[in-house]
């Protein structure tokens, strides 16, 4: 194609991962452009003004922010190693389901006492779908990794950072057997494995910036 | 084999009638099965036990559920007509993420002027409100739609919430018209659409349903 990709993102960013490794999985070179989200330079503020969030995947100086509409993108754009499934409804799953767990486990990691446990529900719901997703399976994509892969990939190594910082247990590996394989695997690939953070430094992010996230929620009206 | 098609929702539902603008668009035949909320059907909680919501498609016994995922689904099988979703990677990244907007900010910022009482909070929802109706209508520019020359996938996101309007108007106390004159001009034009006309409620029936909910809700 030929056109400059440049991917701005952040190790702080769960959500920036998964772009990299699309983009490491289809071959695609591109220049890693590295934010502090708690210091934001004026680059985000330039390609997102919207949500002023990583990532941001700049193509030939078109900007694109939001996680999972960046990797439909990179999917459509980039036809190696194809992400989505082909069936309309299978992909329908796949992004009901990227999204709904995006969701619930997130607002499980923020909630506190009360509301926590409310939100422990859907976010073991999450888990007990692919969990029988993946039975059977060695991805979600089949043999190869896939759309919703990439879209959990971040549970093997940022869930338990959550659990941890978030006083929850959620992927119990007697209760997911085979989510737990899966994610013992995922850690494993190449592109995976290449850009993993180092989990002191993600602990320490995640601690400061739920008390930041909850505070912000006491304050509103 | 014949497509079989049922749709899940209530008719107050901005999320419910996006799905019926984009079958309406591809002139679909369907069943439409309306859902009380605070009585949810066996089907429903089959359906969608994960979150037992509206609107549900049902197509040959196969539920998807989250409209704007619905909406993509339609476009995708039914390609044959009125295309919503463009050719372009980029084009389609662009409505997705403005579809995605609409969804993430717009309802809870509207949630705040109609559902709660006269103050600080339904304040800040109005303020909230018209900004993210003054970013979309910047968005619009000159076109005719958000899809451009034609109605697409952002339009069919936004243009359900139209009916709502006059709703947030009376209760927030603005005319969205005088703030956004621009964006009222484009749901004027959507509304020239039969798929749109026959799929959006009376804003005025809206009303009197908002006026019930608040009414239970003991803040009128």
């Amino acid at each position: 194609m030929g056109e400059e990709v440049k991917l701005i993102g952040s190790i702080q960013s769960l959500f920036s991962f998964r772009i990299e490794w699309a983009l490491k999985l289809k071959g695609v070179e591109y220049e890693y452009i590295k934010e502090d989200v708690r210091n934001k330079s004026p680059l985000i503020f330039k390609y997102n003004p919207v949500h002023k969030k990583v990532p941001v995947l700049v193509h030939g100086g078109k900007p694109l922010p939001e996680s999972l509409v960046i990797l439909e993108y990179i999917d459509e754009t980039w036809k190696d190693c194809p992400l989505l499934p082909e069936d309309p409804y299978e992909r329908a799953m796949a992004r009901f389901w990227a999204k709904y767990c995006d969701e619930k486990i997130w607002q499980a990691y923020m909630a506190e006492g009360e509301e926590k446990e409310k939100a422990m529900g859907p976010a073991l719901e999450s888990l007990a779908f692919l969990e029988k997703e993946i039975k059977g399976k060695k991805f979600f994509g089949g043999e190869k990794i896939g759309f919703l892969d990439l879209a959990v990939g971040w549970i093997p190594h940022w869930l338990n950072v959550l659990e941890e910082v978030g006083s929850m247990k959620l992927l119990d590996a007697e209760k997911f057997p085979s989510l737990h394989e899966w994610a013992e695997n995922f850690i494993q690939i190449p592109p995976v494995k290449e850009c993993i953070p180092p989990r002191e430094e993600l602990v320490s992010y995640f601690h400061s910036a739920l008390i930041y996230l909850r505070s912000l929620s006491a304050n509103k009206p | 084999m014949a497509d079989e098609i049922a749709l899940l929702s209530t008719w107050p539902s901005m999320f419910g009638m996006r799905v019926r603008v984009a079958l309406a668009e591809k002139g679909l035949k369907y069943e439409y099965r309306e859902e009380d909320l605070r009585n949810k059907s066996p089907l429903l909680l089959l359906m969608n036990p994960v979150h037992k919501k509206i609107p549900v498609l049902i197509h040959n016994g196969k539920p998807i559920s989250e409209s704007m995922i619905i909406v993509e689904y339609i476009d995708e099988v039914w390609n044959h007509k009125s295309p919503l979703l463009p050719t372009d990677p980029f084009q389609r990244a662009q409505a997705r993420f403005w579809a995605d907007y609409v969804d993430k900010k717009l309802y809870d910022t509207a949630k705040k002027i109609i559902w709660s009482t006269k103050g600080e909070e339904q304040e800040t929802g109005k303020k909230e409100f018209i900004e993210c109706l003054k970013l979309l209508e910047g968005e619009l520019g000159d076109d005719p739609y958000f899809g451009g020359e034609n109605f697409g996938f952002v339009d069919v996101s936004l243009v359900t919430f139209s009916c709502w309007f006059h709703t947030f108007e009376s209760y927030g106390n603005f005319s969205i018209e005088t703030e956004c004159p621009k964006l009222v001009a484009w749901t004027k034009r959507c509304l020239e659409k039969e798929s749109v006309s026959s799929s959006l409620a009376d804003p005025h029936k809206i009303h009197d349903f908002a006026s019930g909910v608040r009414k239970r809700l003991g803040i009128e």
